[in-house]
């Protein structure tokens, strides 16, 4: 239906510029008057006031815990404002389910995709707006709607082809022509460059720049900076569910909105003395993924590199090209072949000798890529994740028993040495923000003080004063001679800490730098596969 | 760990108001087929609760199923779904029964030591090895453990035929356990202390031993590393697996530990109730368990609360098809409808209530 925009607007005058409605009076797209919503004791958002004018790209910023995903779920019918009111093209509607979200003309691209990985996009995109009981029908039609909508915006995707063949980037993609489809004029995106390689993200923003010239408008939620400025025409700051202040971008510059997040000046530079190094704590040497009971998705196929003491050794590399299984292998949870040596002494890499309680008997730590489903038991207190993994050390009790008033004194020494919010050690690590929870993580595992440090993606979906309090942490770490492995998408994060960067593409390491003397270009080069 | 309002509503107000709802619909169901719901619900109440002889009934089959709910809770807080207990139970029968028979015991307390290592371990056993094999070849522990239910069924059935009935029986049931074996019951227990308890219910001590077993079990739990263990890897195989705990160990760990739970409601059954080995010592108590284990959120308390109420729906059940025409089928309906609120239909009650709870309390902040 979106390529007839006539019969679609004329269902809803409101929203359209007509002739005869003079452009001042035009509406906001998406007006929120004073929306609040509270999750038991935690006020998620207060009075929160907002207007989108039609056709603009609109950013929303703020450290997680803010209140955006509640208020993006609020819009999207997750869940329901306690109080305020949802104005769309100027009138009242209520959004009580997200069918009603998308009647209203809302579409969301969510960070983590909702496609079914082994349908095609065709059967993807028509997915919960079949109408009738055959598909054949429902299909051809959406093909050629599917084509015009493709010809409008530019946006291409291969119809038949199965989503666990597409790449991120066209993923996101099946996402948006998903919501067009579903007549979206308004399009929310959460965190959308998350997974993307800087040149994915540059073809996103050409794509919602398209858009927003054929009128539709834009929510984007991140917590980039360096995106909103790029992109966005008005940007909304969002701090402890409070809408603190919407600007034209062009009328602001990172550091203010930084600090305007955090609510207080935070220095984005991290200034760092020259490595100091000490010896060769980890050295890997052809290490292959072993084949069978695992999945060889994304193989490592030989993988040669050592660590020294006092260093940062970055991996940069787009998800998938095996960062996440070589960080399972060294940290002795996954089985490879090859050869791996700790401080000089061979470690298992298959059998039952692996197992990742001896390597952190070795003075190796681990902070994974994933939080949720791996550092954390989500349904477990602070203390009870203060101790995950070292529960069988002697400092929590002696024999089978734990000293649970040692734990908790762990538990406390934590929160007050890491900053973790609410401090509150009986509290439920589900029940934590983002940053709060990576918090959990990092303080356990630098709190081990290990010699050797694991890193996996230490700010993904971190706020920006977590993310500046985490990269201290993990250069007072390495100044103290420890030897650190950083694994991150993120380019800029991978820049300013690592000594030495290298890029993982297909499973293997497609080239090494020293962090001095490259850049964004060249890495995103070898990200690329690009030799 | 401090409790929060909100958990004191999960575990009290919630369960209470599934338990509302089922009744009521027992009500009309009851009134549809012609009885008084009231008198029915009363004569209930009076014979599982109101008389010695009540509540000698209601605690003897609450016995069993704290033994085999906890079995099937902390197999659960693995996140393994054991609905085994019923075959590792009546292996439980099994054991106890081999051990009161063939060892001449002295008394009855050294009785009871032997026989409930000997229904542990069978019943252990009977666990391990669908535990052994979904561990090390991955097949689905749901699947195994219902057919070692049949299998344990068809074993006693034949073992009570062909090797274990008395010369001279015709009733497959083994030979009645000697005398020395014979457990204190409630009213031997009670009444040097004054207390006059029912002489012909089988209400006995290992009443007493469930609800040791319950808090054990709790201490196992949350106070131990191999409790912490295994309920990481009930939480999240990949947070177990990274923070270096052996997925084979704590099967293995806890589904022995669940079958030897199970194992022992033999002891209140077989060897405090029977007195032998009989075909279905179990009576589908095991099955109840797994109800018994969900209303009572898998935690000790819970399911010894939520074992009260059985015992008293089974005894009060009975009453009831003794005392009026309301078919004993009907109790059996009961039963369920208490299962599907409490267990099934939770999150039915759970939301609203949640939904409720947050407004008000919203309103409150605001005045």
């Amino acid at each position: 239906m979106t390529s007839t925009p006539a019969s679609t607007h004329a269902s809803m005058p409101s929203g359209q510029r007509s002739p005869n409605a003079s452009p001042p009076v035009s509406p906001p797209a998406i007006e929120l008057r004073g929306i609040s919503r509270a999750f038991g004791p935690v006020q998620a958002n207060r009075e929160i006031d907002l207007s989108v004018m039609p056709g603009t790209i609109h950013g929303i910023i703020g450290e997680n815990g803010a209140g955006k995903s509640t208020l993006v779920s609020i819009l999207y019918g997750f869940y329901q404002a306690d109080e305020g009111e949802i104005l769309i093209d100027g009138r009242r509607v209520d959004i009580h389910d997200s069918q009603a979200a998308i009647a209203a003309g809302i579409g969301m691209v969510f960070q983590h995709f909702k496609l079914v990985e082994n349908f095609t996009v065709l059967e993807n995109i028509i997915l919960g707006s079949e109408k009738g009981a055959l598909l054949r029908p429902v299909l051809a039609k959406a093909r050629r709607e599917l084509m015009d909508i493709e010809r409008e915006y530019e946006l291409e995707a291969p119809p038949d082809a199965k989503i666990e063949d597409l790449s991120i980037g066209q993923r996101q993609r099946v996402e948006i022509l998903k919501a067009l489809y579903r007549q979206a004029r308004v399009l929310i995106l959460d965190e959308p460059t998350g997974v993307l390689t800087p040149a994915e993200a540059d073809r996103l923003f050409a794509i919602l720049r398209r858009l927003r010239s054929e009128g539709k408008t834009i929510i984007l939620i991140t917590h980039k900076l360096r995106e909103i400025m790029e992109v966005t025409d008005t940007v909304s700051v969002m701090r402890q569910g409070r809408m603190l202040a919407t600007v034209a971008t062009a009328a602001t510059d990172i550091e203010e909105l930084a600090e305007r997040m955090v609510g207080r000046k935070v220095s984005l530079q991290i200034d760092k003395p020259c490595a100091c190094l000490g010896d060769t704590l980890l050295e890997v040497e052809n290490l292959h993924i072993e084949t069978g009971t695992e999945t060889p998705a994304s193989p490592l196929a030989g993988i040669d590199f050592s660590l020294r003491a006092g260093e940062i050794l970055g991996i940069a590399g787009v998800a998938g090209n095996g960062q996440s299984e070589l960080l399972e292998v060294l940290a002795g949870y996954r089985r490879a072949k090859g050869s791996v040596r700790i401080k000089g002494c061979e470690v298992a890499l298959s059998g039952s000798g692996i197992d990742a309680g001896s390597r952190r008997a070795a003075g190796l730590a681990h902070i994974p890529e994933d939080r949720q489903g791996v550092g954390l038991v989500m349904g477990f207190s602070v203390e009870e994740n203060a101790i995950l993994g070292y529960h069988r050390s002697f400092g929590y009790g002696t024999g089978a028993l734990m000293d649970r008033s040692a734990i908790r004194s762990e538990a406390k020494r934590h929160i007050t040495q890491f900053d973790i919010r609410p401090p509150d050690p009986g509290r439920a690590a589900r029940d934590f923000s983002g940053g709060n929870q990576q918090k959990i993580v990092v303080a356990r595992e630098i709190g081990a003080e290990p010699d050797i440090l694991l890193i996996g993606q230490p700010t993904r979906g971190v706020d920006i004063g977590a993310i500046e309090f985490i990269h201290r942490r993990i250069i007072a770490l390495r100044d103290a001679g420890k030897a650190i492995l950083l694994v991150s998408v993120e380019l800029e994060e991978i820049l300013s800490l690592a000594d030495r960067i290298m890029v993982m593409f297909g499973g293997r390491i497609m080239g090494e730098r020293p962090a001095k003397e490259t850049d964004e270009r060249e890495l995103g080069l070898l990200m690329a596969g690009v030799v | 760990m401090q409790r929060t309002m909100s958990d004191r509503v999960d575990i009290v107000l919630i369960p209470i108001i599934s338990l509302f709802l089922a009744f009521s619909i027992s009500a009309l169901i009851i009134a549809g087929i012609g009885e008084d719901p009231f008198e029915a619900a009363a004569l209930m109440v009076s014979g599982a609760l109101g008389s010695a002889y009540g509540w000698g009934y209601t605690l003897y089959y609450a016995t069993n199923f704290i033994f085999v709910g906890l079995a099937f809770a902390v197999a659960f807080h693995a996140r393994l779904f054991n609905i085994g207990g019923e075959g590792q139970a009546m292996l439980g029968a099994l054991g106890t029964a081999l051990v009161a028979l063939h060892i001449p015991w002295p008394h009855w307390s050294l009785a009871l030591l032997g026989c409930g290592i000997g229904a542990a371990l069978f019943g252990a056993f009977w666990a391990l090895i669908p535990a052994w094999m979904q561990a090390r070849r991955g097949s689905h522990i749901v699947i195994t453990t219902i057919m070692f239910n049949f299998i344990a069924a068809a074993l006693l059935n034949y073992l009570l035929v062909n090797h274990l009935r008395p010369e001279g029986s015709v009733a497959p049931g083994s030979a009645l356990f000697p005398d020395a074996v014979h457990l204190p019951t409630l009213h031997d227990i009670l009444s040097p202390l004054g207390f006059a308890f029912s002489k012909s219910t089988p209400a006995n001590i290992t009443a007493f031993l469930s609800v040791a077993a319950a808090i054990l079990l709790w201490f196992f739990l949350w106070r131990t590393r191999t409790g912490y263990e295994i309920r990481t890897f009930g939480h999240s195989e990949n947070a177990a697996r990274y923070a270096g705990i052996d997925p084979f160990r704590i099967t293995l760990i806890a589904m022995g530990l669940s079958g030897a739970l199970a194992g022992l409601m033999a002891l209140n059954a077989t060897m405090g109730e029977s007195e032998r080995l009989i075909l279905n010592p179990t009576e589908g108590a095991g099955f109840i368990g797994i109800a018994v284990a969900l209303m009572g959120r898998c935690h000790p308390l819970g399911i010894v609360l939520a074992s009260i109420l059985f015992g008293f729906l089974y005894q009060g059940g009975a009453e009831l098809a003794l005392w009026t025409s309301i078919p004993r089928e009907l109790i059996v309906v009961i039963q369920a409808l208490v299962i599907l609120f409490t267990g099934a239909l939770d999150n039915m009650v759970r939301m609203p209530i949640e939904r409720l709870l947050a407004r008000s309390k919203r309103a409150r902040s605001k005045a």
